[in-house]
This record gives C-alpha cells, sequence and structure tokens, in this order.
C-alpha cells in the first residue's frame, strides 16, 4: 500500500491538519509503511467473526434523561482563547 | 525516607515517625536536586502538595487516616487536575489549567495522598520512548542515555530515581508495562473498566486504562485500592466490587497454573531475557506453581491490528482539539479551515499526526470495512486464543518488552520499529485484560521486566503472584546508584 502526496494532502485536509509542503513526502513514506504493517490482517477469514468492539461485550450504560451537571459556562470558557458574551469567537463563516 | 515503600511510608506517618509535611518536603527537594537531569516532571506543584501534607497531618492527628493520608504520589500529566496545567506531553494543552479533576485524582485527594506534581510522558500517550513529549524526552535513571520507555516514562522514571514512590499512569498498548520494565519498577494495567477514565484525557477510548506504578507489587496494591471501582461517570466503568488487593496478596502459589506463550519466546526476543524470564519462572516452580506451554496463535496479529484501532479512536478523540474552546490556537487566522489546520498543524506534534492521519484515513468513506472492522474481529480472534489459554492456566507470563531500554533516537526516525517495542503488550489491551510487569534482572546493567497476565478482573491475584515472587527475591529493591 503506497500513498501519493496527493492522497496524503487529502487525509490532511480530512483531519484538518495543515502539514508543510516540505513534509508531506516524509508523511506519505511513514504512513505507507504503517500501513503496510497493518495488511498483515488481510491474510486472515474473518468473514464468520464477529467484530469486537468492547472487550467484555459490555453494551453502553443509560441513565434517566435529566440534568446532572450545573451551568458552568465561565469557568469553561474561561481558559477558551477567543470569547465575547458568553460565545466563542472563530473568523467569519459566511460572507 | 526516599527509599522506604509507600506502606512503609504509611506505617511511619501513622506512628508518628515523621509528618506528612517533613516526608513531603523530602520528596520535594530530591525533585528539585535531582530531576534537571531526568525531565520527569512538566509540573511540581509545591505549594499544593505542602498544603495537603499540612492537612493530612492534622488528620492523621485527628486519627481520621486512611493508608494513603499523607503518602506524597504524582500523577501522569494525562489526569486532569484542578487548578493546575494538565499538558498531555502536548504543545496543544501547554496553556490547559483544568477546571475539575480526574476521577482518578479525585479518589487520590478523598484518601488525603499529597501530590508532587504532574509526569512528563509521550504526547497524548502516543509513543514507547518518551521522545514524542514537547517538553523533552524524560532521561532513565539507570543510563541517562537510554530511554525510559512510554507512554508513561515520566511516572517510571521518578518513581525509579525515588523522586516519588508511586504514580499513576496510563496503558493503551503497554504504557504502564513497557516503562516499568525499562527503569526497573512494577506497574499493573488493570481490566478495561476497573479504572475510571473520567477526566483522563482520551487516546483511544475502547483501550485506554489507567493504573498504578510503584516499586512493589505490595505498593501498586495499595494505590489500586483507592484508584480501582464504579464510576458512573465513565460509561464504560464497570460495575463489579473491589476486592481487598492488599489481603490476598500471600496467597500460597501452590498449584498455579503458569502459561509461557510460545509466540512470546520466538525471533525478536534478546536472549539475555529470555534466560531470565527462565529463571524467574525457575522461581516460580519452587513456590509451587506448575509450567505450561500455551499457544497464542493470532499473536502476530496484534500489532497490525491495534494500528488501526488505537489510530482511528485517536483520531475520533482528538477532533475536539479544534482552537476553538480551549488548548493551542494558531495566531490570525483568516478564516474557519484556517483556524482548524494551522491550531492543529502547530499544536501537535509528529507522531500524533501520522496517527490522526492513518486513522483518518481508516475511516475514510470505503475503508471503514477493510481497516476498523477488519481490526475488531483480529481483535475478536486474538481475545479469544486469551479465552482459549485461561482455561489451561491461571496466568500468562512471558517478556514485557523484547530489549531493554534503547538509546535516545534509536528509534524514534522509524514508526514502526518503535511500535515493535510493545510487541507482547498490546494483545492485553485489545483483549481488555490485566496485566503487570515486575523486574526480574538486569541485562547490559539495564533493567529486565517480566510481565504477567491474568483473566479478567484478576488483578487481586496477579498482584498476588507478583508479591510471593518479591517476596523471595530482591530485584525489585535495585536501585540507581546515581539516585541513591
Amino acid at each position: 500500500m503506497s500513498l501519493s502526496t496527493a492522497e496524503v494532502n487529502k487525509i490532511a485536509w480530512l483531519g484538518r491538519i495543515a502539514i508543510d509542503a516540505d513534509k508531506i513526502e516524509a508523511y506519505a513514506r511513514d504512513l505507507s509503511g504503517i500501513l503496510d504493517f497493518v495488511e498483515q490482517m488481510s491474510a486472515v477469514d474473518t468473514s464468520a467473526v464477529e467484530p469486537m468492539a468492547h472487550p467484555m461485550d459490555q453494551a453502553q450504560r443509560l441513565r434517566p434523561d435529566v440534568a446532572t451537571e450545573p451551568d458552568q459556562r465561565e469557568l469553561f470558557q474561561a481558559h477558551a482563547p477567543l470569547v465575547e458574551a458568553g460565545l466563542y469567537l472563530v473568523p467569519k463563516v459566511i460572507e | 525516607m526516599h527509599n522506604k515503600t509507600l506502606l512503609e511510608l504509611s506505617q511511619g506517618l501513622r506512628e508518628k515517625q515523621f509528618s506528612s509535611l517533613e516526608l513531603t518536603e523530602h520528596f520535594l527537594s530530591r525533585i528539585r536536586q535531582h530531576d534537571p537531569r531526568l525531565n520527569a516532571f512538566v509540573t511540581v506543584t509545591e505549594e499544593q502538595a505542602l498544603g495537603h501534607a499540612k492537612a493530612a497531618d492534622a488528620r492523621i492527628a485527628a486519627g481520621q487516616a486512611g493508608p494513603l493520608t499523607g503518602v506524597p504520589i504524582a500523577q501522569k500529566d494525562i489526569f486532569c487536575t484542578q487548578g493546575v496545567r494538565t499538558s498531555c506531553g502536548s504543545k496543544m494543552l501547554d496553556n490547559f489549567i483544568s477546571p475539575y479533576n480526574a476521577t482518578v485524582v479525585e479518589r487520590f485527594n478523598q484518601a488525603g495522598a499529597v501530590m508532587l506534581g504532574k509526569l512528563n510522558m509521550d504526547e497524548f500517550a502516543m509513543g514507547s520512548s518518551n521522545e514524542t513529549s514537547y517538553y523533552g524526552p524524560v532521561k532513565n535513571p539507570w543510563d541517562l542515555g537510554a530511554v525510559p520507555g512510554g507512554s508513561s516514562g515520566g511516572s517510571a522514571s521518578a518513581v525509579a530515581a525515588r523522586l516519588a514512590p508511586g504514580a499513576t499512569g496510563t496503558d493503551t498498548g503497554g504504557s504502564i508495562r513497557q516503562p516499568a520494565s525499562f527503569c526497573g519498577i512494577t506497574g499493573i494495567k488493570p481490566t478495561y473498566g476497573r479504572v475510571s477514565r473520567w477526566g483522563m484525557i482520551a487516546f483511544a477510548s475502547s483501550l485506554d486504562q489507567g493504573g498504578p506504578m510503584a516499586r512493589s507489587a505490595e505498593d501498586c496494591a495499595l494505590m489500586l485500592q483507592t484508584m480501582a471501582g464504579f464510576d458512573e461517570k465513565d460509561s464504560t466503568s464497570v460495575d463489579i466490587p473491589v476486592p481487598d488487593y492488599l489481603s490476598s496478596l500471600n496467597d500460597s502459589l501452590e498449584g498455579l497454573r503458569i502459561g509461557l506463550p510460545k509466540e512470546f519466546f520466538g525471533e525478536g526476543l534478546d536472549s539475555n531475557i529470555a534466560r531470565l524470564i527462565d529463571e524467574a519462572v525457575a522461581e516460580y516452580r519452587k513456590l509451587g506453581a506448575e509450567v505450561k506451554e500455551v499457544s497464542l496463535p493470532n499473536m502476530h496479529l496484534s500489532g497490525p491490528a491495534y494500528y488501526v484501532v488505537a489510530p482511528a479512536e485517536c483520531s475520533s478523540n482528538l477532533a475536539r482539539f479544534d482552537g476553538v474552546r480551549y488548548g493551542h490556537r494558531c495566531d490570525n487566522p483568516k478564516d474557519l479551515k484556517d483556524l482548524y489546520m494551522r491550531s492543529r498543524g502547530e499544536g501537535f506534534g509528529a507522531e500524533v499526526q501520522r496517527r490522526i492521519l492513518i486513522g483518518t484515513y481508516a475511516l475514510s468513506a470505503g475503508y471503514y470495512d477493510a481497516y476498523y472492522l477488519k481490526a475488531q474481529k483480529i481483535r475478536r480472534l486474538i481475545s479469544d486464543d486469551f479465552k482459549q489459554a485461561f482455561q489451561e492456566v491461571d496466568v500468562i507470563m512471558g517478556p514485557t518488552s523484547p530489549s531493554v531500554a534503547f538509546r535516545f533516537g534509536e528509534k524514534s526516525a522509524d514508526p514502526i520499529a518503535m511500535y515493535l517495542s510493545d510487541i507482547y503488550t498490546i494483545a492485553v489491551n485489545l483483549a481488555g485484560l490485566p496485566g503487570m510487569s515486575i523486574p526480574v534482572g538486569f541485562s547490559k546493567n539495564l533493567p529486565v521486566g517480566m510481565q504477567i497476565i491474568g483473566d479478567y478482573f484478576s488483578e487481586g491475584r496477579l498482584l498476588n503472584v507478583a508479591h510471593r515472587y518479591q517476596q523471595a527475591t530482591g530485584w525489585h529493591q535495585q536501585s540507581p546508584l546515581e539516585f541513591a
């Protein structure tokens, strides 16, 4: 499995990570190596095997749908990079 | 005082041989003296520690002390600590002061333990050598040119150098056991769900598990007693009573059935390590155990399955670091896309980025079945191998890592070489089983760890098996001369 630099750029976009142009080739090489490593899985026939999502096959626990957390907006926004009037600020999305 | 075990310190405090304040000041002074060479701490919480110590002394004087009251420990910097920077070894969280405590931290606080500080680690727990930390690598106290292992390298190094009598760690693919092995200490990764993950910064949620790292199985038992237990805030926490780990430590090993998986002793294992494991197993025979060979035929697939499951879950978990709500934000973003991409490009190091990218690829449209689903099926096969083995034996033993601590830079340029350092530990996480590492000797003047794996929720048995060995041998009492 060999990833092209174009594919790496696409994955980086999907994962929202800016990668310097001069590092893309090294990433392509490393990621291709990792994909080759995991490729060993395909040699095994798993058509009759149930996927395992949880070590004890436990289902997610449910709880009553009631509010348990107090409002701590100010506390949580205290370490946000940019807030105003209780809102998180980001660059303009709609022109 | 620093050469005493947690249990001895606990007894000393209650017998008023020394106060918690004296004890805490002693460890803080050792950290000041030795940590500049080791880099095990990201943050030393001196003021808070002294406050905790005074409160503990008052509690001891009032006769309300528990076994950990007044005992200093340190937390891996992956556990959220209210009012204290929680960096996870990343530039992304270099400025993050947690607004709340992880359940594990809360439990130690309630027990009256004193927190000395936050320990260095591989960035977001992704690494096996501590070289991926934003704060620089931790050194191995046995040889400052060797890695301490990872990702809980700061925890292992601090405990081995006697800068803290015990520390917390987390283990997603071997991150408690491998550094414990490299630094000559004892560590246990409990069964998945045994210790709450709430407030423990998530890497791969179906694999992550916190656990104690200390100098002996007895001390690990003492710490795990406080850490383990149901937590309704963690949806995967398991609601099963926590047994008294200390009371079963001395149980007899007569008739204990030990399995040695032949796949653990094949190509790639250092011959000195193989010999030391043989010697340790021989010691168990003297203690009354029976030994037989078992097989884990799908063992060779654990690496490939792990490097799909862990990155896939990592890419999903780390999507929360967006430069908007907390953590690093790039300067002057020109639009929202630029804000996300540069904040994450600047905030994450290369190994974290590689894993996010692999995970993103594995989960992208058209590839899910070939990668994530396939890996989950392989995971079942690996888990079934263990189930089969545990019908014949009580515990499984083998090496923790194929080599002793390697040199800085030796594997950092080759991700696969680094991944193979965890070849014997990751299968245990995929199956969700408990596993521990105990020191069993030295090769090339560096510590060697033996791994002991048990069935689900057999932590008490594992600690017992490790403790009996440590009663009969002295490897766990060795300490690096430079930090005497």
